[in-house]
């Protein structure tokens, strides 16, 4: 069954009764776009400046040392980029620097959720410390675990491993991948928790009851119980964190500055040492062409795997 | 065939905050014992420990004192899966995230039950409440009346000595619950199993009840069945909390007049007064002089005199509902308000001198410093 509505403008439309349409927002439909016009324009050229010079430096020669030469360069910058051997470590390094960031903040985050949903002394003081690393900036955190914990002289881990009459290690030479994975995971884990958190709060009490009446010993009831609750949230997590772990620099630059050799160079830092160590700015420009392209496929993917997930779950 | 009563005695719950310390006590000390294959139902105001109650025998809540029994067993210690009971709850409390299917079969999963036994289990549950089509769904994708239903049927596929229900119709609109009433009185009737059955509404608990507790501030008041318990209420909050509407209830004393003894409201020049004759005269012989409750139910006025028994009551309408068979009179008697249930067709006016007599064989006389009953 369809309703045939006759619009202010002539028009006919046909509208369903299931279909649950405010007609409010039919009615403005013909002042409506007007209205959006300067928004949306603004957050068009917003967008679509930084793009535009992006994708048009990534075709022309320019160098900063050599600023003579220009021109339409074809794919020349993409062949040098694809050339240059720091490019595949530069993707294989941010591939290994967001999954491993990103397992040990949601496994880290949803055990301690887990733990906080839990009544114990001192819960509220507790709280406040793991959401702490968040509130400090990435480059405060990096000088504090270069210099303060990591550092092979003066650090709390060198002194610990003295103590008990081990050799101190260095971490940023010989371990200069695992040491950023751990600040950077440091520094993301309270978001994860914070989210985790109110998520499992709100996980319907009369439910758990049910699970332990049926028989559910602790760890079936978080594995069937709490983690498909979680899924949502940790869904929500991993797309956000994932957005913003695929442009990690600070860490890197106060740390590692990418090394030894190529060992921490992801694509952020790769386009930044293109740009403005080697002031090509041709190169640099394919760099991040092709890592905003990295982005947004990863962006559709995860996107259309939470929109299924909501869509399932109503 | 395995004992299924339960056994609760002198039942105490405290509630204790992070620290360990006493906060309330929601259960006082109760006894109650439910035979085997009974409907229990238990009915009292919001916060009188109902809930409380149900969810120790469940296991959900620890007991502070007394002791549970489930079929000769004491049950304390016993973890809920290994009780023998299945709980419904108010809001269901399915899983969102597993099939209908699964949400009926989670608990004989979780016992390791074979593939066949489960199948069949959950499909005999399921066409018992109508439920075969749905089997795929999720919680989501049914209405209020079908998830109750689902809860049902996860109860029913555990084969549980005992059904616990915690308030299971409160979310259901007016005609689901009625439905759902008679589907849960009939599921008693096939399964046979002992039922305890939380509600406050005390229509479901007259209905359903083969008999009935009712509680008030973590006490029992009377354990009975219905009729019992409109006929005789053990004391004034029973009296006023069983029928609607309530129990009319006047404050006075018994007193010695010329023709016997009198219920007399007492102070103002057109107070209420009573002759009481028959047995309630008797009761009241005990009472002489001192302060006592009159009740009476509105369905035991009436319009004319039937026999000795009836006596004449003073009093001026002030609102009527006619509801056709009958009518609900709010009559306006000494020093408070009196409702009344007329039956046949009239036509009641404001300020109207209203003809009405009092059926003194049904009345009651209570205590008024106990509150309890005078026999
Ligand atoms: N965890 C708790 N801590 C302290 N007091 C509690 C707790 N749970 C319940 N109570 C108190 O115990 C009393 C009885 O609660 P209960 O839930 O058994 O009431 P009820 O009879 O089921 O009421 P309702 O009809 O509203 O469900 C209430 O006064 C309540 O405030
Ligand atoms: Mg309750």
């Amino acid at each position: 069954m369809s309703v045939e509505i006759q619009t202010p403008s002539g028009e006919v439309k046909t509208t369903h009764p299931a279909a649950d349409l405010p007609p409010a927002v039919e009615e403005a439909d013909s002042t409506l776009p007007f209205l959006q016009w300067p928004a949306v324009g603004s957050l068009f050229l917003w967008m679509i400046v930084p793009l535009g010079m992006t994708i048009y430096f990534s075709f022309i020669r320019y160098n900063l040392m050599n600023p003579e030469l220009t021109g339409f360069a074809k794919a020349d910058n993409f062949k040098y980029l694809w050339e240059d051997p720091a490019f595949f470590p530069a993707i294989l390094n941010t591939v290994i620097l967001l999954g491993s960031v990103l397992v040990i903040t949601v496994v880290v985050g949803v055990l301690l959720a887990v733990l906080y949903d839990h009544r114990f002394f001192g819960r509220n003081v507790a709280t406040l410390l793991v959401i702490a690393p968040f509130f400090v900036m990435p480059t405060v955190s990096a000088l504090v675990w270069k210099n303060m914990i990591l550092h092979p002289v003066y650090g709390l881990i060198a002194l610990a491993l003295h103590s008990v009459g081990l050799p101190a290690i260095d971490w940023f030479g010989d371990h200069p991948m695992f040491s950023v994975i751990l600040i950077v995971s440091w520094e993301w884990m309270p978001f994860a928790f914070l989210i985790l958190f109110t998520s499992i709060k709100s996980l319907d009490l009369e439910q758990q009851e049910a699970a332990s009446i049926d028989g559910a010993t602790g760890m079936q009831m978080f594995f069937r119980i709490t983690l498909p609750h979680l899924s949502r949230a940790i869904g929500v997590v991993v797309m956000i964190e994932t957005i913003f772990l695929l442009s990690i620099f600070a860490e890197i630059y106060t740390t590692t500055s990418g090394g030894p050799g190529t060992a921490t160079t992801n694509l952020a830092y790769l386009v930044y040492s293109l740009g403005l160590q080697q002031f090509d700015i041709g190169i640099a420009s394919a760099g991040g062409l092709l890592a905003v392209i990295l982005a947004n496929v990863v962006a559709f993917f995860l996107v259309r795997l939470l929109s299924n997930n909501l869509k399932a779950a109503r | 065939m395995d004992n299924r009563s339960v056994k609760i005695k002198n039942l105490v719950k405290t509630y204790v905050d992070d620290r360990g310390r006493p906060t309330f006590t929601a259960v006082k000390d109760i006894n109650l014992e439910i035979n085997d294959g009974e409907f229990m139902v238990l009915v009292g105001p919001s916060g009188c420990g109902k809930s409380t109650t149900l969810r120790m025998v469940a296991g959900l809540e620890k007991i502070t004192s007394g002791t549970i029994e489930i079929g000769d067993k004491v049950v304390n210690q016993v973890k809920p899966k290994d009780r023998g009971i299945a709980m419904v709850f108010q809001n269901y409390a399915l899983y969102p995230h597993m099939t209908i299917y699964n949400n009926m079969a989670f608990g004989l999963k979780l016992a390791k039950k074979d593939k066949g036994f489960i199948q069949n289990s959950v499909s005999r549950a399921a066409k018992a409440l109508g439920l075969e089509k749905m089997l795929d769904r999720k919680p989501q994708a049914l209405s209020g009346g079908q998830r109750q239903r689902v809860a049902l049927g996860r109860a029913i596929v555990r084969e549980p000595k005992v059904f616990l229900f915690d308030e299971p119709l409160s979310n259901l609109d007016a005609k689901m619950r009625v439905q759902m009433r008679a589907e849960i009185s009939r599921l008693h009737e096939q399964l046979d199993a002992t039922m305890i059955y939380v509600t406050h509404d005390q229509i479901e608990a007259m209905t359903m009840g083969d008999r009935i507790c009712v509680m008030r501030d973590g006490l029992i008041m009377q354990t009975a069945d219905p009729l019992t318990l409109y006929r005789q209420p053990a004391n004034v909050f029973v009296a006023s909390f069983i029928g609607s509407p309530p129990m009319n209830l006047l404050r006075g004393t018994v007193q010695r007049g010329d023709g016997g003894l009198v219920f007399n409201e007492g102070a103002g020049p057109n107070s209420v007064k009573i002759p009481l004759r028959g047995e309630i005269a008797t009761r009241a012989e005990r009472y002489v002089d001192k302060p006592v409750y009159f009740g009476i139910r509105p369905e035991h006025l009436s319009n004319e005199a039937m026999d000795q028994m009836h006596v004449p009551l003073n009093s001026t309408v002030d609102i009527a509902e006619p509801m056709g068979s009958e009518s609900l009179v709010y009559l306006q008697a000494g020093n408070g308000n009196m409702i009344a249930r007329i039956s046949g067709e009239h036509i009641f006016r404001h300020g109207d001198t209203a003809n009405v007599y009092l059926n003194l064989s049904k009345a009651h006389l209570f205590d008024a410093e106990t509150e309890e009953v005078i026999r």
